[in-house]
């Protein structure tokens, strides 16, 4: 057996992880993901002596995980995966600049954040891709941006409108948020803290990823009632971030009543969001071993009342925006992403599924009250702007359906309990669907209990090269409507 | 007719403000932010050129000219000789024309895309706005605006079609010349879509104060063209003024309600836009040609 299998939130022993042979490692993920499991994640751990590097790999048909390594002591260098397996290029490039050894024959080896020795990632020295012609221009526009949004830089090589190639240049923002959680106790809020600010529009969905992990390593079964409520605050933030993705893709079209209607939409569920405990983007809501806050029988009530206006103010803003002519002319056929390139990239999330794709860690890898609520994953096929909208609109009324049947079975538990010392020499995968797509954290611990690694994804890490494929061939003036259609996390990719 | 350009624009601002559930700025809050930016310093990019300094200069008074082209109840035109119309459209041509120039000596990527969109739609809607024009001079007999319109206010049987088809093509002309939506979106912050206020990007203080205000009188002057098309000749000058201000408090409330309503065109797909216009203003001239020759 090289592979240990294992479950979303299941605690293993590093020990009974496989330590593969390069060559082994090699082939047995080529395999892997040629036989149609999904990448999770490919990291590094630096241990005394050498590097050990992981490879999670998921069958989202029976909910299973695989995990294998290898070890690198004195090399410092191994074949390229990437011309085999597309999806794995980042993670090499991210490997690459964390550990320095070196993925050779890797296609496109440039720095994923801080740079890497003898590939600098400062502006005069960093290498972008350039195309030459005397009627070929070049755009580059930021890392600052106009508006209040993070920084990245985009490097258009344009034939006059036409965008023939974008390479994107991220990393700006780059806090070494993973190297934050090391050295502390686990029962440290700081730690919590940290994990709600990895991307600043997934709290909820971070925070949760995280706690789960850390629940998990301590043996806590936390009540279904926290479960329940959880799950309410994860669809809630879904529901706000796709009313307010609707409402942006509305005003990058210049067209006035989405932009103001799902707008205002939004508020009302942060809002919401905010009577239940505090913050409207849902800081303060998580604690490790439960919840801080209750929903009581009033803020359900209330929520309920809110969900069901809602319902009917979506459906009724959604029908008007989605047939009108002048909309549709702009969201339909542009920044078209085809199914195979989403496999092959490896995409998750509501772009995956705007192209076909299904994946959906809810259903595939179900957690908290996922389990006793199954959710049923939405696809669209077209993979254009207007799929990537559209699914948004159908998604919002999916989670309406979801909070709905779990207030009404909202059971009675303990807010929280105590916390225990983490197992050590373990490992945990944990992974969530967040509004945007897969997040996923995976939480490895040393002989004392303590935290030696953390390896976190955001869903942007595997979506921003889409952005880049999907506008080829488009105009640069349509750039901004497919940028918002995917609406990607700077920080959270920089991490 | 100087001082209101900016309270048009105020307006299309508040009734999009209005459609959109909010309270929306003061209809004067242009002339607030035009005298702000009167009293703020300039910041003037080191690698423009004297070009970049004069273009908002040269702008304002091509538009001052052009307003005194312009017919106006009571007053009538300022300036009136056979063949203005042809020096009124130069007069757009080369503020246009030192916009672009100012755009390209910034050397910014942004903005030279916008000089090469504007030129591009600016191209199709000129030799429209001819069309138009000739039309009407051929219809009147006449050779300049003044005569033109004073000869077209009493109207009869098929000029009544004729001036509806020249008003609709009209208001597409402002609806392209003051860069509004469904041609350019006076509203964005991103730079690759914009037209018009990519071109600008680099001006600050007065410069973009005098920009803001001639960009404002354009499409004022345009407008009052279409106005001048719909004034009946029974009204005497004072309420034939009190029409004219009216008709502009529409046009704006209706650019207004159609950007409310309507979202914006795909950038390849204005061109077609802009089309319309010619194709409108092409079957009036039919309609002219085949009722004078019926008329011989």
């Amino acid at each position: 057996m090289s592979w240990v299998e294992t479950k979303n939130l299941n605690v293993i022993s590093l020990n009974d992880i496989q330590v593969l042979p390069l060559n082994d490692f090699r082939d047995e993920l080529i395999k892997k993901i040629k036989g149609g499991k999904r990448l999770i994640q490919f990291f590094g751990n630096k241990e005394t002596p050498g590097v050990f590097l992981y490879a999670v790999a998921a069958d989202d048909n029976t909910s299973k995980l695989f995990i294998t390594s290898c070890k690198f002591t004195d090399d410092k260098a191994y074949q390229s995966l990437t011309p085999e397996i597309p999806s794995v290029h980042l993670f090499e490039r991210e490997f690459y600049e964390q550990f320095g050894i070196k993925p050779e024959g890797h296609p496109w080896l440039k720095p994923v954040r801080k740079g890497i020795e003898g590939i600098n990632n400062d502006e005069p020295h960093y290498n972008f891709f350039s195309m030459t012609g005397e009627e070929i221009h070049e755009v580059g526009v930021g890392p600052i941006h106009a508006g209040i949004i993070e920084p990245g830089h985009f490097r258009f090589s344009c034939h006059g409108e036409k965008v023939y190639h974008l390479e994107i240049k991220l990393g700006f923002q780059h806090r070494g948020i993973e190297n934050m959680f090391l050295n502390k106790n686990h029962k440290n809020v700081y730690l919590l803290n940290l994990s709600e600010s990895i991307a600043g529009d997934s709290v909820i969905g971070h925070a949760g990823t995280y706690i789960r992990a850390m629940e998990s390593l301590c043996n806590i079964a936390v009540s279904r009632r926290v479960k329940s409520i959880r799950t309410v605050m994860l669809e809630l933030e879904r529901i706000a971030m796709h009313l307010a993705d609707l409402s942006g893709l509305s005003g990058d079209i210049a067209y006035l009543t989405g932009s103001s209607v799902f707008g205002a939409l939004r508020t009302k569920i942060i809002n919401a969001t905010m009577s239940i405990c505090g913050n409207r983007f849902g800081r303060g809501m998580m604690r490790l071993s439960g919840v801080n806050f209750d929903i009581t029988p009033e803020i359900k009530c209330d929520l309920t009342a809110l969900l069901n206006k809602l319902n009917d103010d979506v459906d009724l803003a959604a029908e008007v925006m989605f047939s009108s002519v002048s909309v549709l002319e702009r969201f339909e056929k542009t920044g078209i992403l085809e199914k195979e390139t989403a496999m092959e990239l490896g995409l998750v999330g509501l772009t995956a599924r705007a192209s076909g794709y299904a994946v959906d860690i809810r259903s595939d890898h179900p957690f908290d009250a996922y389990q006793y609520f199954p959710v049923y994953k939405l696809t669209l096929e077209s993979g254009d702007v207007f799929a990537r909208a559209y699914i948004r609109y159908i998604e919002i009324q999916q989670s309406i359906k979801i909070i709905m049947e779990i207030l009404n079975n909202i059971p009675s538990g303990e807010l929280s309990c105590n916390i225990s010392s983490l197992q050590p020499d373990s490992m945990v995968i944990s992974l969530t669907e967040g509004w945007r797509g897969e997040i996923s954290h995976i939480v490895l611990t040393d002989s004392d209990g303590k935290i030696k690694r953390i390896k976190i994804k955001d869903p942007s890490f595997n979506n921003w090269l889409a952005l880049s494929i999907s506008v080829r061939g488009e105009g640069i003036s349509d750039f901004p409507l497919c940028n918002k259609s995917y609406n990607l996390s700077y920080s959270g990719f920089d991490l | 007719m100087f001082v209101s350009p900016l309270f048009f624009i105020g307006l299309i601002n508040k009734v999009k403000a209005v459609w959109a559930g909010r309270k929306g700025a003061s209809v004067f809050q242009p002339y607030y932010d035009f005298f702000k930016l009167l009293r703020k310093g300039e910041v003037i990019s080191k690698t423009t050129s004297f070009v970049f300094k004069i273009s908002p200069a040269v702008n304002i008074s091509a538009m001052f000219f052009a307003l005194m082209l312009i017919p106006i109840p009571l007053a009538g035109s300022v300036i009136s000789f056979p063949g203005d119309f042809v020096l009124f459209a130069y007069l757009l041509g080369i503020s246009r024309f030192f916009m672009v120039i100012a755009a390209l000596d910034t050397g910014s990527s942004f903005e030279g895309m916008g000089a090469s969109r504007e030129i591009t739609f600016s191209t199709i809607v000129e030799p429209a706005f001819f069309v138009i024009i000739g039309s009407l001079a051929l219809l009147t007999n006449q050779n300049s605006f003044l005569s033109i319109f004073e000869a077209l206010a009493v109207s009869s049987g098929y000029t009544i079609l004729v001036k509806i088809l020249f008003v609709v093509s009209l208001f597409i002309m402002i609806l392209v010349e003051s860069c509004r939506v469904p041609v350019d979106d006076p509203g964005t912050h991103l730079e690759l879509t914009m037209i018009h206020e990519v071109m600008v990007l680099d001006y600050s203080g007065p410069d973009l104060a005098y920009i803001m205000y001639s960009s404002a009188l354009k499409m004022v002057i345009i407008s009052s063209l279409a106005v001048n098309l719909l004034i009946p000749a029974s009204l005497t000058a004072v309420p034939a003024l009190f029409v004219f201000v009216l008709i502009l408090v529409l046009i704006s409330i209706s650019i207004g309600i159609i950007e409310s309503l309507i979202a914006r065109s795909r950038i390849s797909h204005v061109p077609q836009f802009i089309f319309l216009m010619t194709a409108l203003s092409l079957i009036a001239f039919a309609v002219i040609t085949f009722f004078l020759h019926g008329n011989h």
